[in-house]
């Protein structure tokens, strides 16, 4: 029972890694229909940034606060300057780019950087909460990052103009033009949101898993699965289905099938409640007109 | 030479001639009077990117020593091609060096599956596949294999090292093994159940492994911990030996641990795991960790620092992929010095098979370099080492040649 | 076809057949790899580029098709030549198989789906209850074939990598024969009727599961024979010379290459094969940094590949000389009626 408990702990862990950037290409997916597959390299990069700020001395919060921000800015620029040359080319020359920019971010942080993990700091305290054994404070504290992430997000998009401007755009962009919504702007607007989010969640990944230029590799499929099982409109579905996927994937290795091929049978299960759910759990059904 | 000379003109053209071409001098594609070509291949992308640096260093080191003048008046220049960890792709490679660049020799290709898939290639082509960068076992065959020799003590003599160590002190040891999904953690692996011997079945009671895209090992090691073990093998990447230290040290599971000597390092595992989380490791060493206090004045270190900051200056010096690289790159170096002016492959091969008790200084103290006709392991002695919370302490004698 | 086209055709043809007697072995041995890429991703753009379904996940049954001819040469003493046919036909009720289901799936749904596969299928190679077939991460090494003996008995002596490039040369031309008479014929048409409207094609009477599920199970025939063939000439098969970025790389092969289009697969193969070469020439610090602005430099330049950019400047010539022609539209794809150029 212990084993099962630890498991299932530890898979909300790790849940919660998956969960945060499954939330940052929900984001992107929103805002321009689009899985961005270069998500994690960019929280990966924008991590190494806060790491920089933070080893030449800034206190842990102004380094957050000044990364978030320049993540956003970053993400913004290259919707601008690389996304924006190929707005009107086929999808899979777009994630042809998407890939590009994944390398590139890559192969670049890890000239600069070099290949040796560090450390990344975490705000919250080093004594596990209530001194249990089975998730450190930072894994809870990052959960409850998320969760805030998460509502904020579905506040902005809820119960803002400019969150409903972009929803618009992204659904139907000759009529948002038609009604005066920028929808170039809005596009870029969504990619350095998805950055803000995904450098959060890089910051609150790396203390779990260290930081170093492949850390966000194998996150990304699960994040992607994640974000499908839960909806891929769907941020709320995305954090569930980040937990969902962590926890299975930890009770399958541990007491089903073992971990050689956890991943497999994971996958397979959720494509197969894709096959029978097809919008995810918590997705919009979509009924296309003849 | 024409043999038609007669002995006294031999004798007399010997002495007129130059005092280096004493010996004959005979050279196979890619050795000249003025050069030595050296092939090289290394993953500079890809998953195992991080290993790229090795090649880097090397190439410092090559330069280094031309700057200084090259060996026997020879500049040694490498050409090193990037095979992504991809077996097709160091096939490709290793034919370019070959059949196209005409390379004396290939030094150090990386990995076991790229190695593999040149093995016989090189054989067959009888090209020197030297010095190669994997611990498995296969590559000390010189009956079959007589063109391919490995560098680092292997990994399954390792685990057995390890195996011996825990039948002597903990005979009744419960044993929780976590090793990588792949030939590296699978040949430890192997090696340490050989090294238990019957006892294996009894003593090893979880053994669990993980991928190199898993984001984290934490389930893993949760699972060891279940098992009730009291004794862990811990065979992992830096990363990820990181992770699965500081993991057990939070969950309260403190087993007599044994970390792989790959993923030694105090600066790239150790450090980011918690210094006070290692207390207690134990792993066997053959050269010296350069981030360990131990060294800091040691002559070696200070030399590869300047070396590093001279030829390479933005080489990682926690990485102690750096100071592998220096020292694997003196070896080949002293292989082409023992040539002196027979560089055939040949040759090349034979020196290599002649290295006598040679010890660059980056080895740690007592372990030497050893080869012969019928040995081809240069290294196969190690020495246990307990970390203290700040140093490794190497402790009981020498194992191994 | 027209018959600029079969002119174009025989010229290629020709080349590639003078090819070995002028090159080094090397250089053989790397177009032999370009022959291989090009029947790869002549399967992918089957499904992808004529049929609109995506797969992140070819890389899979280039391992099918490469472990099964391994296998069979090296566990069954198989001949080399009965290995490809074989592999072909295991990858074909293999990619039938999975499109089954996946017919439910579209677009992100599909692609991770077949991502999924990409990713499982290493550590199913891997599994050690598989090992004594797979031979485990240590893999399976193969002997090269050496050319027929009537050849040198007719005075033609071929080196083994000579002997290997003629035999591709011969697989791809039946290969890319095969797939122009398909995508010609009335399976094409339904393939590309699916992907341009596929509500208007099953009211048509498509049978759309059917189609999709043919389509795949052909696109991994045509990839799985590649894997063979890529065995064959590499001679070493292991999990990790077939991991997801392989798929990614086939994806990469026929974007730039040229969705919808057959000669799009050789470009493309020509691409994934000497770019990453030419990166690792200019950077060894950050090699793959190059290849990503290779990729962004010909995406820019050429969003429809170089099939689609040829195509395209070819319109605009022959536009110049009928000035009274309407202008074709800038789809992504060549139309039903066009030439599959």
């Amino acid at each position: 029972m212990d084993a099962l408990l630890h498991q299932v702990l530890a898979g909300l862990a790790t849940g919660g890694i998956y969960a945060s950037v499954a939330l940052a290409l929900v984001m992107i997916y929103q805002a321009t229909h689009l899985v961005n597959f270069a998500q994690g390299e960019l929280a990966m990069f924008s991590t190494y940034i806060a790491w920089t700020l933070i080893e030449a001395g800034m206190p842990y919060w102004g380094a957050f606060f000044l990364t978030v921000g320049f993540s956003f800015v970053f993400g913004v620029v290259v919707e601008r300057v690389i996304i924006r040359p190929v707005e009107n080319a086929p999808v899979l020359s777009v994630v042809v780019v998407f890939i590009a920019l994944l390398v590139i971010l890559n192969s670049v942080t890890g000239w600069i950087y070099t290949y040796t993990i560090k450390t990344f700091p975490s705000p919250f305290p080093e004594q596990p909460l209530f001194g249990n054994k089975y998730m450190s404070s930072h894994e809870i504290g990052a959960i409850c990052v998320t969760l805030v992430v998460l509502f904020l997000l579905y506040a902005f998009f809820r119960f803002t103009p400019l969150g409903l401007a972009m929803r618009a755009a992204a659904q139907n962009p000759e009529s948002s033009r038609l009604v005066g919504i920028r929808v170039g702007w809005m596009l870029a607007l969504g990619w350095g949101l998805a950055a803000a989010i995904g450098s959060v969640a890089g910051m609150m990944v790396a203390p779990i898993v260290f930081l170093d230029p492949n850390m966000m590799g194998g996150v990304l499929l699960y994040a992607f699965a994640a974000a499908l099982i839960g909806g891929i409109d769907n941020p709320a579905g995305a954090v569930f289905g980040g937990f969902l996927v962590g926890v299975l994937e930890n009770v399958l290795g541990a007491f089903v099938i073992g971990n050689e091929l956890k991943l497999a049978v994971a996958l397979v299960l959720i494509i197969g409640v894709l096959t029978v759910r097809p919008s995810g759990f918590f997705g919009k059904v979509h009924v296309t007109r003849v | 030479m024409k043999r038609t000379l007669t002995p006294i003109a031999a004798l007399l053209a010997a002495a007129l001639a130059s005092p280096v071409a004493l010996a004959q001098k005979k050279y196979d594609q890619g050795a000249s009077d003025k050069e030595i070509l050296i092939g090289h291949i290394n993953p500079y992308s890809g998953p195992a990117s991080a290993y790229g640096t090795i090649g880097r260093a090397i190439a410092a080191y090559f330069k280094k020593v031309n700057d200084e003048g090259g060996v026997n008046g020879r500049q040694i220049n490498m050409i090193s091609y990037d095979d992504g960890y991809s077996p097709p792709k160091t096939v490709e490679m290793a034919r370019k060096l070959v059949e196209q660049d005409k390379v004396l020799l290939i030094f150090q290709p990386l990995g076991t599956p790229p190695n593999s898939a040149i093995h016989k290639y090189m054989n067959a082509k009888k090209v020197p596949q030297l010095f190669v960068a994997t611990g498995a076992t296969k590559w000390n065959d010189p009956k079959h294999f007589p063109w391919t020799m490995g560098w680092q003590p292997n990994y399954q003599t390792e685990a057995q090292i390890y195996a011996q160590h825990i039948l002597k002190t903990k005979p009744n040891a419960k044993i929780a093994v976590l090793y990588q999904n792949d030939d590296y953690g699978k040949d430890y692996l192997e090696g340490f159940l050989k090294g238990l011997g019957p006892k294996a079945k009894t003593m090893i009671v979880k053994q669990v492994s993980y991928e190199v895209t898993d984001p984290t090992v934490d389930s893993q090691v949760a699972q060891l911990q279940a098992s009730g073990a009291d004794t862990f093998f811990n065979i992992t990447t830096p990363k990820f030996a990181a992770q699965a230290i500081r993991k057990a040290w939070d969950s309260g599971w403190k087993p007599v641990h044994y970390l792989n000597n790959v993923s030694g390092s105090i600066g790239s595992t150790l450090k980011p795991a918690g210094l006070d989380k290692s207390v207690g490791l134990i792993t066997t060493q053959y050269i010296k960790d350069q981030n360990d206090k131990e060294w800091a004045n040691d002559p070696a270190v200070v030399e590869w620092t300047a070396f590093m900051k001279k030829y390479y200056p933005d080489g990682n010096l926690i990485a102690t992929e750096n100071f592998y690289g220096w020292c694997v790159a003196q070896t080949m170096v002293q292989v082409i010095k023992q040539a002196g002016n027979d560089l055939t492959r040949a040759n090349i091969m034979k020196q290599a098979a002649s290295l006598k008790n040679f010890a660059p200084s980056c080895m740690l103290p007592g372990i030497k370099i050893n080869t012969s006709a019928g040995d081809f392991a240069p290294i196969e002695s190690v020495q246990l080492a307990r970390f203290d919370g700040k140093e490794w302490v190497r402790f009981g004698e020498i194992i191994g040649k | 076809m027209s018959n600029r086209n079969l002119l174009v055709i025989a010229i290629a043809l020709l080349a590639a057949g003078a090819l070995p007697f002028f090159v080094s072995e090397y250089r053989t041995f790397q177009f032999t790899l370009v022959l291989i890429y090009s029947i790869a991703l002549l399967g992918l753009n089957i499904l992808t580029g004529f049929n609109g379904q995506i797969s992140l996940g070819h890389g899979a049954f280039y391992a099918i098709g490469a472990y099964v001819a391994a296998i069979l040469m090296d566990k069954a003493g198989f001949p080399y030549w009965a290995t490809i046919p074989i592999s072909g036909a295991v990858c074909l009720v293999a990619g039938f198989l999975f499109g089954l289901p996946a017919l439910r799936l579209e677009g992100l749904y599909l692609a991770l789906a077949t991502f999924a596969l990409g990713v499982s299928l290493p550590p199913l190679l891997k599994y050690h209850h598989l090992e004594q077939w797979t031979g485990g991460v240590q893999g399976i090494v193969i002997t090269k074939p050496d050319a027929p003996e009537f050849l040198g008995e007719l005075g033609l002596a071929l080196n083994q990598d000579q002997w290997l490039y003629f035999f591709t040369l011969g697989v791809t031309v039946v290969m890319f024969v095969l797939g122009w008479n398909l995508l010609r014929g009335r399976i094409g048409r339904a393939m590309m009727a699916i992907r341009d409207n596929h509500i208007a094609a099953e009211a048509m009477g498509v049978d759309n599961a059917m189609v999709k599920s043919v389509t795949f199970g052909i696109s991994a025939m045509f990839t799985g024979i590649a894997g063979a063939l890529g065995a064959i000439a590499v001679q070493f098969v292991a999990p990790d010379s077939f991991n997801i970025f392989l798929s990614i790389t086939f994806l990469i092969g026929i974007v730039i290459g040229g969705l919808a289009s057959i000669s799009g697969a050789i470009y493309g193969a020509l691409f994934i094969q000497f770019v990453p070469n030419i990166a690792d020439e200019i950077s060894k610090a950050a090699p793959w940094a190059i290849f990503g602005l290779f990729l962004l430099a010909f995406i820019y330049v050429m969003p429809m590949g170089v099939a689609g950019a040829i195509r395209l400047g070819l319109a605009r010539l022959t536009r110049k000389a009928h000035n009274s022609q309407p202008e074709k539209p800038l789809s992504g794809y060549p139309s039903t009626e066009e030439e599959i150029p």
